[in-house]
């Protein structure tokens, strides 16, 4: 009896977790797959017709769309780990007993709404708000001069609405450090730069490849932040699907959209997965 | 303990004036603030070892052992005093540019890295070429018994051969000493006794000095060639592990180092170099070794357990006295008996059982305890 119950516990404790992603992952997931394929439009209905072609008008027509939030994402992606990288270092080897402080106060931003936290990060941009408007008043910067509607403002909002991402599974592998172990290294005539490159970077490398994986993904895929302060000219394919689903009523369309998004990033990930996930890395880099 | 530190002292009262020892600290001292306190980790030490000695810390956890090594590692900087290698001041040297390797309590290995690569470590560090390194690591995985083990994590090592693994590490450097924090630590009785035997093979073997930070006596006993007792940050003795056993200079050494006996008593009368102590319906005398007691004066003396004989007669010589048997212990190749003596201090006795496969005493039984006065030492008489 109480060996039946071991065998079926694990099953019991996943059953609730299973039951919600059955169905509100998977079955969405289905749905969203076949609509892809599905011809017509919203007033005299949609019918599945196999139309593979959704997927490479898709490609063709939003292609430079697929290739700019890629763009953006890595250029966002590689922003935060510099960012999040030294930040995670000091919290977790120098602010002591202030830690959680200062993990709290990473994370306060999160207590206010994305979109809001967007918004207000346009205001903070703006032509004479609080950066531009002293630089050029000062005569630092022309009288022209803009940050908003430009890419740049897209990838600034972006790494920074996500930097949390990066700085926490980076922080918690910094924190699993063992110091007896940098300790060894110093031991072991290493410097601060050798101990640093040979024993504690290389063991936080599993923090900054889980921190990859989280900003990469959402920040490829976000439309808030190119609809916000990228104006007409840079727009995500997150916006692409967020209009013609919405707008356009373009179901098909949007979810052929979506599936190639989430090919792409799949993808994306396994490749970086195998060339950078392995533990030979990790090795490599303690050589 | 005055918050002034005297001058630093620097005698060498075991070496050669010749020789230039490989250790030494000199009015060593490390204070920590804790709680608006201070606090003395590590109080005025001053200490030599010798080249290739095997010298051994030994205290009770928090005596300060562990940071007086941090300091000759090079981990801690002394609030006061200084740290000699070779006779070059390296107070303030960091760790990484001391002629010193340490062996971890945990190992410390490199979890990331394979068992060659942590071996290689500190030669890639100090740019030795990769001929050289690739010989000098195989040579050392060969004496430390891990030949073929070269492309395993530590991991997947057993804790045995992750502690050789270690001791590799820091060994292939040939550093001029060799730091262990309590290094057996971690293993079980069997495996600790084996690498205890081990580890003296190798340092035989390499002639390096070690230094040996440990809590177990047995351990310190074994395998030093000298052992610093310490106790609350000081260091009560520094000697021979024969001398620390049979002539402990205080009553924390004679309890920490095996099992003791400690008898406290006046004396009754002095002659030759002796004391005589009335003791109960017996009697105890004493070597006074040279230091001067007078007739009243109370002495602490100790005796080992396997110096006592027990009988059933009143013996006529010697130290004796009558006692009652408290508890019977039967250990395998001997027998421990806890008897009261008739004064009322408890004392412990071995007896080997090499004939008599029998208790030769019941528990409550009467008995007379005896044992030759050179074999009982008075606390304080060096």
């Amino acid at each position: 009896m109480r060996r039946l119950k071991g065998a079926v516990a694990p099953y019991l404790l996943i059953l609730p977790g299973g039951l919600w992603l059955v169905v509100f992952f998977a079955v969405p997931l289905v749905y969203m797959a076949s609509v892809s394929l599905m011809t017509g439009n919203l007033i005299d209905g949609f019918e599945q017709t196999w139309h593979w072609r959704n997927y490479t008008d898709g490609l063709d027509v939003y292609g430079d769309k697929f290739v700019r939030s890629l763009w953006y994402g890595l250029i966002a992606t590689v922003a935060c780990i510099a960012l999040a990288y030294p930040a995670a270092y000091w919290i977790a080897f120098r602010a002591g007993r202030h830690k959680s402080t200062w993990l709290f106060m990473l994370l306060l931003p999160f207590f206010v709404s994305f979109v809001l936290r967007t918004i207000a990060w346009k205001l903070v941009l703006t032509d004479q708000g609080p950066v531009l408007g002293p630089l050029k008043s000062w005569h630092l910067l022309p009288k022209d001069f803009h940050v908003l509607d430009s890419g740049f403002a897209v990838v600034s909002g972006l790494t920074y609405n996500f930097l949390p991402f990066m700085v926490l599974p980076i922080y918690v592998a910094l924190e699993r450090v063992d110091h007896r172990v940098v300790e060894a290294a110093y031991d072991l005539y290493a410097g601060r730069f050798a101990a640093f490159r040979r024993v504690v970077l290389p063991l936080s490398l599993p923090g900054v490849f889980a921190g990859v994986i989280m900003t990469f993904v959402p920040v490829t895929s976000d439309y808030v932040n190119a609809s916000v302060l990228g104006g007409p000219d840079n727009t995500m394919i997150g916006n692409v699907i967020q209009t013609e689903y919405f707008t356009n009523s373009e179901y098909a369309t949007a979810s052929a959209l979506s599936f190639t998004l989430m090919a792409l990033l799949l993808l994306g990930i396994f490749a970086y997965a195998r060339a950078l996930g392995t533990k030979d890395v990790l090795e490599a880099a303690g050589r | 303990m005055t918050e002034t530190s005297p001058a630093p002292v620097r005698d060498d009262p075991e070496g050669t004036p010749a020789a230039v020892p490989a250790i030494e600290l000199a009015g060593v001292r490390k204070s920590f603030q804790a709680y608006g306190e201070t606090v003395h980790a590590v109080r005025d030490i001053d200490l030599t070892v010798h080249e290739g000695e095997f010298f051994s810390l030994l205290g009770p956890s928090g005596c300060g052992k562990t940071t007086t090594m941090r300091m000759i590692a090079g981990f801690e900087d002394p609030t006061e005093g200084a740290v000699y290698l070779h006779g070059e001041d390296v107070t303030g040297v960091p760790a990484n540019k001391r002629d010193v390797n340490m062996v971890f309590q945990s190992y410390a290995l490199f979890p990331h890295m394979s068992v060659f690569d942590n071996v290689a470590f500190g030669l890639r560090r100090r740019g030795v070429d990769k001929a050289e390194t690739r010989k000098r690591v195989g040579a050392m995985l060969e004496i430390v018994d891990l030949t073929g083990r070269e492309k395993r994590r530590p991991s997947e090592l057993s804790g045995g051969q992750q502690q050789r693994v270690a001791l590799a590490r820091a060994l292939v450097n040939r550093p001029r000493a060799l730091l262990l924090d309590e290094p057996l630590g971690a293993l079980d009785l069997k495996l600790r006794q084996a690498m205890q035997v081990e580890l003296k093979r190798i340092q035989r073997e390499v002639g390096i000095t070690f230094v040996y930070v440990t809590h177990d006596q047995g351990e310190a006993l074994t395998m030093s060639d000298r052992i610093a007792v310490m106790n609350d940050g000081g260091i009560e003795q520094l000697d021979t592990p024969r001398a620390i056993y049979e002539r402990p200079a205080s009553r924390f050494v004679a309890g920490f180092i095996g099992t003791s006996n400690l008898i406290t008593g006046q004396i009754t009368a002095v002659g030759g170099d002796g004391a005589e102590i009335g003791y109960g319906e017996g009697r105890i005398v004493v070597p006074l070794n040279g230091a001067s007691r007078a007739v009243g004066d109370t002495v602490e003396l100790t005796v080992r357990p396997e110096k006592i004989v027990i009988g059933g007669e009143r013996p006529d010589r010697g130290s004796y006295t009558s006692a009652t048997v408290a508890e019977v212990v039967y250990l395998g190749t001997s027998t421990s008996y806890l008897v009261t003596t008739a004064a009322g201090d408890d004392v412990t006795v071995f007896v080997q059982n090499a004939t008599n496969a029998d208790d030769i005493a019941e528990r409550g039984s009467r008995v007379w305890l005896s044992w030759e006065p050179r074999h009982s030492y008075a606390i304080g008489t060096a």
